[in-house]
């Protein structure tokens, strides 16, 4: 009995240690993760990916831009999906690594300033938009809208959607510490959608019925604005490599910025590149 | 006589396989800790402890002047749990006397389950709950900016703190034994003179338990609170300001705070704080059922 036991045993940890040890790179096997915002977009190209070609396995997951780029850096997925480009820091320490992470656009992205459809104002200028997040704007009324306090609505400090609404809206002020945080482009929505007040922004693709998106200066946000460059907050998603591609990771990338690629970046409600 | 060497020896084995599982558990709680106050010291390199705890400024990812001060957040969480309890710990307490004292056995065989079964609510659907339907309703009702707030979040987190106070105080209250009452009543006391003189008293030490052991979940809840509170890192003025409680600072930011960067350290800090204060009530809990244990009838 004892014997028995000892060999299942033994079996049992050869097959742990080589279900673990199978590295990332290993052919027909892809780990793809990081920024929530690419990770609609991973995912459905995942799964055709794999339909047509059934010898590779793609496991998708999230956990953020800054989760993604540091498991690239790490060696530990294939691809790391991100809201952003590298910070300077991010590029010290891959080069510490002697590690040269490769950007790919896979699609654009705008972030739109939402509010609840039954508030009057249409159109908010970039200034006006950083009056509200810093604070210093505080009622409707100073931009054209009703006698309300405006309930500023914002992401956590850390998200690839917050990098940007900093980059291009904030320009380097900080965001009012009255400011509420919801922390995911869908809990944004879900807030501004129940209250009439406030004002919060969105990855395109989370535009719904329930909320109203502002134009900015004038421009509305569509695929076109943003392609062109016209639509003031606006930004790339890219998917990272470590080094040139090759093999899996060469046909997964070509194929998400093939035209059918681009089928899903547009049906995900994200700006295709093309 | 062999037999019963070879039963000594399956006795010491099995004692000290016990011995090793109770060690294995507590080996894991003690590293978790050490864990926890190895990645939380390096901020206070760049943080002074008071600049910490006092600061009155959260902008962890400022490129040139990061602030990292968690006074919102620690007044955030005391203000939430406070309220909470203040909800909770009569409707808990309360509840638990009418169950085990007032109420006949019918509707004592439906009410204790169902009470308890409020404990199985995931606190992702509260917080759902809290957002979709109680946070409209109190805008609308009290034409209040916003109904995420420090007010709806208390409300939830009693909810949440109700099934534990009362399942606990419950069982305090039913293991008072049966002469104290018997005695009471014998003596001419109403049932009223007899639950607040002779049974509140004699289960005082298990109520306080529950009390506390509701409290600490409060306090330490996360999901409600991230969901329910608002989120402003501003210190509240009044209980219709939204805030944000410690646990839900950290639930938010950590999944991408860069690694061992000064935000990681400070949101691991954030951590450490929340710790010391679960544990202060946790220990306030053992020394009360302690101390205060009613022993036999004496001491009434």
């Amino acid at each position: 009995m004892i014997k028995i036991n000892a060999k299942r045993l033994m079996s049992l940890f050869i097959v742990l240690f080589f279900t673990f040890s199978v590295s990332p790179a290993f052919a027909g096997n892809l780990v793809i993760k990081g920024s929530t915002t690419v990770l609609p977009i991973a995912q459905a190209a995942a799964e055709q990916f794999m339909m047509k070609n059934p010898g590779v396995n793609i496991s998708v997951s999230g956990g953020g831009s800054g989760n993604g780029v540091k498991a690239i850096i790490d060696g530990t997925t294939d691809i790391a999906d991100s809201s952003r480009f590298l910070k300077d820091k991010e590029v010290k320490l891959a080069m510490q690594k002697g590690v040269y992470p490769v950007p790919h656009r896979v699609a654009l992205d705008c972030v739109v300033p939402v509010v609840h459809p039954s508030n009057a104002v249409k159109d908010i200028s970039i200034e006006q938009l950083m009056g509200i997040y810093t604070g210093k704007i505080k009622n409707w009324k100073e931009v054209g809208g009703a006698d309300k306090v405006i309930v500023v609505i914002s992401r956590d400090t850390s998200s690839g959607t917050y990098e940007v609404w900093e980059d291009k809206v904030l320009k380097g002020g900080r965001v009012t510490p009255k400011a509420l945080l919801q922390a995911s482009n869908g809990a944004v929505a879900q807030a501004v959608a129940k209250n009439k007040y406030a004002i919060g922004y969105v990855g395109i693709g989370y535009v719904n019925e329930d909320v109203k998106a502002l134009t900015v200066n004038k421009i509305k946000a569509s695929a076109g604005t943003a392609l062109n460059g016209s639509f003031p907050v606006s930004r790339g998603l890219f998917m990272f490599t470590q080094g040139w591609p090759e093999g899996d990771t060469l046909s997964f990338i070509n194929f998400v910025v093939s035209p059918e690629g681009q089928k899903i970046v547009a049906k995900e409600g994200y700006v295709p590149l093309y | 006589m062999k037999g019963a060497g070879a039963r000594r020896i399956k006795e010491f084995i099995i004692r000290y396989v016990f011995l090793c599982l109770a060690m294995v558990s507590i080996f894991i709680l003690a590293m978790i800790v050490v864990f926890l106050v190895k990645e939380s010291l390096p901020i206070f390199k760049s943080v002074s402890v008071k600049d910490f705890l006092f600061g009155e400024y959260w902008y962890p990812t400022d490129e040139d002047n990061p602030a990292f001060g968690i006074k919102p957040m620690i007044i955030a969480s005391v203000i939430v749990t406070i309220m909470s309890s203040m909800l909770a710990i009569p409707l808990g307490v309360l509840s638990a006397v009418y169950v085990s004292e007032v109420a006949g056995r019918r509707i004592k065989e439906i009410a204790k389950p169902v009470i308890e079964l409020l404990a199985s609510l995931p606190s992702v659907v509260i917080g759902f709950f809290g957002m979709v339907v109680v946070a409209p309703f109190l805008q609308e009702t009290f034409d209040i900016p916003t109904g995420l707030n420090i007010f709806n979040a208390s409300v939830m987190l009693a909810f949440m703190a109700v099934p534990t106070i009362s399942s606990i105080s419950e069982d305090a209250i039913h293991s008072v034994r049966r002469e104290l009452r018997e005695a009471s009543l014998a003596l001419g006391a109403t049932q009223w003179e007899t639950i607040s003189r002779v049974v509140l008293p004699a289960s005082l030490s298990g109520i306080a338990t529950a009390v506390i052991l509701g409290m600490s979940r409060a306090i330490g809840e996360t999901m409600v609170v991230l969901m329910v509170a608002g989120g402003a890192a501003a210190v509240p003025e009044s209980i219709f300001d939204s805030a944000r409680p410690m646990p839900a600072s950290i639930a938010a930011e950590m999944a991408e705070a860069p690694f061992q960067s000064e935000h990681y350290y400070a949101l691991f800090a954030t951590g450490l704080v929340l710790f010391a204060l679960t544990f202060t009530f946790n220990i306030i809990a053992d020394y009360i059922s302690h101390k205060y244990r009613q022993t036999g009838t004496a001491t009434l």
